[in-house]
């Protein structure tokens, strides 16, 4: 039998229906790559014995035609997602033994369509980080490689785990979280595809939390069309998480492949940042020509709020990480390092239990919110944050129908190359990302070309809130003009 | 703005976070770095704009104020490093 790990989650479903194999065939031959691909340190749990019981369970509904949309799919969880059972750490030591006693909505619902549990994966602590580097199970090594050279380079993060592991072809697709680009910059560093839907448009429910206003669960996967898959299956209304949206959710499948002739899309001008590389800044002619030669007008666009995303997200975020990650204080779960008193607890728990990265992040969150700064840091913030949402109404009200952008300033750089002692080095990774997490929007990054080092680059397009299908049918142009890009050397094996 | 020593073990007290001397001088430059960066905003003119409180318009649902969950303490204890008779424990908080 060829290698199951090749198919595209469309291709295997396709292939389980037609009885081409068995989920229990398919699940195997990912548990094997998984098992051979520890270099990469996807995985920072594997449950293999879950997965071939699950894919005997999915063998038995196919038998009975009771498949479910991802009936037998082998899938990888990003770590931020509570798994009934099965260890969920968001990669941190201060809950590194926490074992969740209930199910994420957003993983319920891809076990309820038949979906196959292969493992959680690697990400930045808390989601903190672009770089995958801030894990306590140390960084991911993405499967992607400069032309010639054996260095090592980072996926990308915060859901760095999942980028690599889907690049890899170690799971069939990936659920991930993006709260400033942690999916969209990991899928450009792997030639993966991937999408954060609108705010609300899937459950947070059961997602730790890192920036609750920002946050949102989405997709890593092989192709547009298996993105828009997962996504049917995780996206819904959820009347445990307030903020999830009551709208129906659309056949988003239907919409790959759509016409996108006469859309109108927008390019910002802001966008041609000061030392973009002459590398994105051709890509992103190039997926504009790709988009003109489908039927699209693309017209130049001003968001002039853009620079100033940046710095009030970072000011959002870590005001509201300080007061979500108040939660881990050594009572309730996680590691307890005991202190002459209570407060002594916390502190010493607290010190031993978060890496540096998210000390340095609640740190910042704490004093932006303190007494005499609030106003000066977080409501200005606020404001500016209405500014950045204005500037994309105006231009969707201008009958701008979506924006295409770079998703990435470069191409994935070495571990370590950016780990230095400046940590606003590594928060520029986000600059094209992190506008729509702050407007709400959804975005998608597509592979779209490679570097002249033969790396991924990717492109990203920005929609109206709960505008995903038009994203899909825009995405799809740009994956059949640029075609998939596959790692060919699988140097980990 | 940038912060003083002083600041960052206040902060870092208000955090509940223990930091060691050693630390505090390294925090300073780094809380410094962030800070410095996000001084930009200050360049905005934000006169009658309103702070954003939703990012996507929504009311808030409301439901009846019953009971609708709970009943297994020991679901919820099962990762407390310390509980006893159905309680977490901690060190004492009141003399």
């Amino acid at each position: 039998m060829s290698d199951l790990t090749r198919l595209t989650v469309t291709a295997a479903r396709e292939g389980l229906a037609q009885g081409h194999f068995s989920a229990s065939e398919l699940t195997r031959a990912y548990v094997e790559a998984v098992e051979a691909a520890g270099a990469l340190n996807a995985y920072v749990l594997a449950t293999p014995e879950k997965a071939l019981d699950m894919a005997r369970a999915s063998d038995e509904r196919i038998a009975k035609g009771e498949a479910g949309r991802l009936e037998g799919i082998p899938l990888g969880i990003k770590d931020m997602f509570a798994t009934n059972g099965v260890r969920t750490t968001a990669c941190s030591n201060i809950i590194g033994n926490f074992v969740p006693p209930y199910e994420s909505t957003v993983t319920s619902q891809l076990w309820r369509d038949g979906a196959v549990l292969l493992g959680k994966l690697n990400q930045d602590e808390f989601a903190m980080g672009s770089s995958n580097e801030s894990s306590a199970f140390g960084p991911v090594v993405n499967p992607w490689r400069r032309r010639g050279s054996t260095q090592n380079l980072v996926p990308g993060g915060s859901s760095g785990g999942s980028a690599a592991a889907v690049a890899a072809h170690i799971c069939a697709a990936a659920a991930g979280t993006d709260t400033g680009g942690s999916i969209r910059q990991p899928a450009a560093f792997t030639g993966t595809v991937g999408i954060k839907p609108t705010y609300g448009r899937c459950s947070r429910w059961g997602i730790i939390a890192y920036a609750s206003s920002l946050d949102q669960a989405g997709v890593i996967a092989r192709s547009v069309n298996d993105a828009a898959l997962l996504l049917g299956s995780m996206a819904g209304h959820d009347p445990k998480d307030s903020t999830s949206a009551n709208l129906a959710v659309p056949d988003y499948e239907a919409a790959v492949g759509a016409s996108v002739k006469g859309k109108r899309i927008g390019i910002p001008r802001e966008y041609r940042v000061e030392g973009m590389s002459s590398e994105i800044a051709s890509l992103w002619d190039k997926g504009a020509q790709m988009l003109r030669d489908a039927g699209a007008e693309v017209v130049e666009i001003s968001l002039p709020h853009t620079k100033y995303a940046l710095p009030a997200y970072y000011i959002v975020a870590l005001a509201e990480a300080s007061s979500n990650l108040a939660r881990y204080d050594g009572v309730r779960y996680g590691e307890r390092v005991p202190g002459r008193d209570i407060a002594e607890l916390y502190e010493k728990t607290r010190a031993a239990g978060f890496g540096a990265e998210v000390r340095r992040r609640i740190m910042i969150g704490t004093y932006v919110l303190s007494a005499g700064y609030y106003d000066a840091y977080y409501l200005k913030a606020q404001k500016v944050r209405t500014l950045i949402k204005r500037d994309f109404e105006t231009a969707f009200a201008d009958g701008i129908d979506a924006v295409l952008a770079p998703a990435t300033p470069s191409a994935a750089f070495g571990i370590g190359e950016k780990s230095g002692a400046d940590p606003v080095e590594m928060y520029l990774q986000d600059v094209f990302t992190v506008t729509l997490n702050m407007a709400g929007l959804p975005g998608i990054a597509v592979p779209a070309g490679l570097s002249s080092e033969g790396l991924p680059l990717g492109l990203q397009l920005i929609g109206r809130p709960f505008g995903e299908e038009g994203l899909f049918a825009l995405a799809q142009v740009i994956e059949d003009a640029a075609g998939r890009f596959d790692v060919t050397d699988k140097w980990w094996r | 703005m940038s912060v003083d020593q002083a600041t960052v073990r206040r902060v870092a007290h208000l955090a509940r976070i223990a930091v060691t001397e050693d630390e505090v001088a390294h925090l300073q430059g780094e809380l410094n770095a962030i800070l410095a960066f996000v001084d930009e905003l200050g360049e905005v003119d934000t006169t009658n704009v309103e702070p954003m409180t939703s990012v996507i318009p929504m009311q808030l649902p409301l439901r009846a104020d019953v009971v609708n969950d709970g009943f297994y303490p020991d679901r919820v204890l099962a990762n407390a490093p310390a509980a006893e008779d159905g309680f977490f424990a901690v060190p004492k908080v009141v003399e």
